[in-house]
């Protein structure tokens, strides 16, 4: 068991749908690197760049024309705190990426301000992933990611990038900016792959 | 954006308390002994792990608040209400306990000796934990570069390392600028919150082209993070850390 605090207790609230080290919280706490972009949504594009260099572009109006979905899930950030049965509106990557010609096994999500994130490609089809847009029946906040963000919510939520603008597919991984620094390259809560190694 | 490439394993290791400090009414120094640590650099962060007698464990992250170039590491525990492990570091551990830590962790909030750049530090309340490294940091690699500080508080006893700001702050390149936002000593302004003009008056300008490191509660670093922007420095030069 290793070095024991004989005056500590803890709190306890451990519950089988927390994943280890977690705690849950009321609140949305917000995890980023520098200031919050704001994006316009008449500025607003979405590119997929596959491994052969083909693009396939959205705008905001044509992002909203999708068949939209409601997703309620539970939330992970790798600072600890998780919140359950969190409400969103967006578009699965299913429906983004059905005619998108592509056999790349990983995509780097890029977003508005510079930041990146990679992700196996098998981790954003078949349901678990969106582009969300709507946070509790309102439009995602900047600070929370808007105008529009990736959803992965069954991996640690900073692979959920904010102010996403694109994906781009490819045969190799190319580790994103908190992998760079040290994060895990796949992050998942339930194996607490907080950090690169883990 | 430039980062650190860090890719290897952490593991956990045994931290001994070797001296504590009360730095405030709710927040106090530990000062730990690590045999095995690697060093670290200003502005990274280790994480806590404490087990209970019957195994039950819980981890936090903390920032580093100590220059390595010092040979030393420091966290700076502000209590946050119901905080299991924050509770525990404040009110209970003592000199000679041990618990585990692994570290350190961060490669974008970070400042290196051998940045040129001009360096402005903004901080709230406990979030000036790092930023207390970089400037403990930039005093002991002598750097040159110009550096400030302006540190959010709410009253003169929440001031966390007063005295050694007071010392850094006497060479000539180091500015400390406290922003009371309740309550100032007698015979002080007392500012109010960070604003547009507070920044203009105090902060390097965006000509200067400083890197700037902003870090506290999330409201206080998005205010002052928009208000950075609004004046003209570059995104991508303003780095943030927020809590919770």
């Amino acid at each position: 068991m290793g070095i024991v605090s004989e005056g500590f207790s803890g709190r306890r609230r451990g519950r089988a749908d927390l994943p280890p080290g977690q705690y849950v919280t009321q609140d949305f706490p917000v995890l980023s690197a520098g200031p919050t972009p704001h994006i316009r949504t008449e500025h607003w594009e979405f590119t997929v760049t596959t491994e052969t260099g083909e693009a396939y572009r959205w705008d905001w109006a044509g992002l909203l024309a999708l068949p939209a979905e409601e997703i309620t899930k539970d939330i992970h950030c790798v600072t600890r705190w998780s919140k359950f049965e969190t409400n969103w509106k967006g578009v699965s990557l299913d429906t983004l990426l059905a005619d998108v010609e592509t056999a790349a096994d990983f995509a780097l999500a890029h977003s508005y301000g510079g930041y990146t994130t990679n992700l196996p490609m098998d981790d954003l089809l078949d349901g678990q992933a969106w582009i969300a847009y709507e946070y509790d029946h309102e439009p995602v906040d900047p600070e929370h990611g808007g105008p529009a963000r990736l959803l992965v919510p069954h991996l640690y939520f900073w692979k959920s990038a904010k102010w996403v603008r694109g994906l781009v597919l490819s045969d190799t991984e190319d580790l994103g900016f908190w992998e760079t620094a040290g994060y895990h390259e796949y992050g998942d809560p339930w194996k607490e792959q907080r950090y690169a190694g883990d | 954006m430039e980062r650190t490439a860090i890719r290897r394993r952490l593991s956990w290791q045994v931290a001994t308390v070797t001296d504590v400090r009360r730095e405030t009414a709710t927040a106090r120094t530990l000062v730990l002994d690590v045999p095995e640590w690697p060093g670290h650099l200003a502005g990274q962060h280790l994480d806590v792990r404490l087990t209970a007698p019957d195994g039950y464990r819980a981890s936090r992250s903390y920032s580093i608040a100590s220059a390595w170039a010092d040979g030393t590491i420091e966290l700076t525990v502000e209590q946050v209400p119901d905080g299991e492990v924050s509770t525990y570091l404040v009110d209970v551990v003592k000199v000679g306990d041990q618990f585990e830590v692994r570290g350190p962790v961060g490669g974008w909030f970070v400042w290196k000796p051998e940045q040129e750049e001009p360096v402005q530090l903004i901080g709230g309340g406990s979030g000036v934990a790092p930023l207390m490294s970089m400037l403990r940091t930039h005093a002991a690699a002598a750097s040159m570069v110009p550096v400030r500080l302006l540190y959010s508080v709410r009253r003169p006893a929440s001031v966390i390392y007063v005295g050694d700001l007071k010392e850094l702050a006497a060479a000539d390149h180091v500015d400390v600028r406290l922003v009371y936002t309740r309550e100032a000593p007698a015979g002080e302004p007392r500012i109010g919150r960070i604003d547009a003009d507070v920044i203009e008056r105090f902060a390097f300008t965006p000509a200067e082209s400083p890197t700037t490191y902003v870090c506290g509660p999330t409201p206080f670093v998005e205010t002052v993070a928009d208000l950075l922007v609004a004046a003209g420095h570059d995104p991508a030069r303003v780095r943030t850390e927020r809590f919770g």
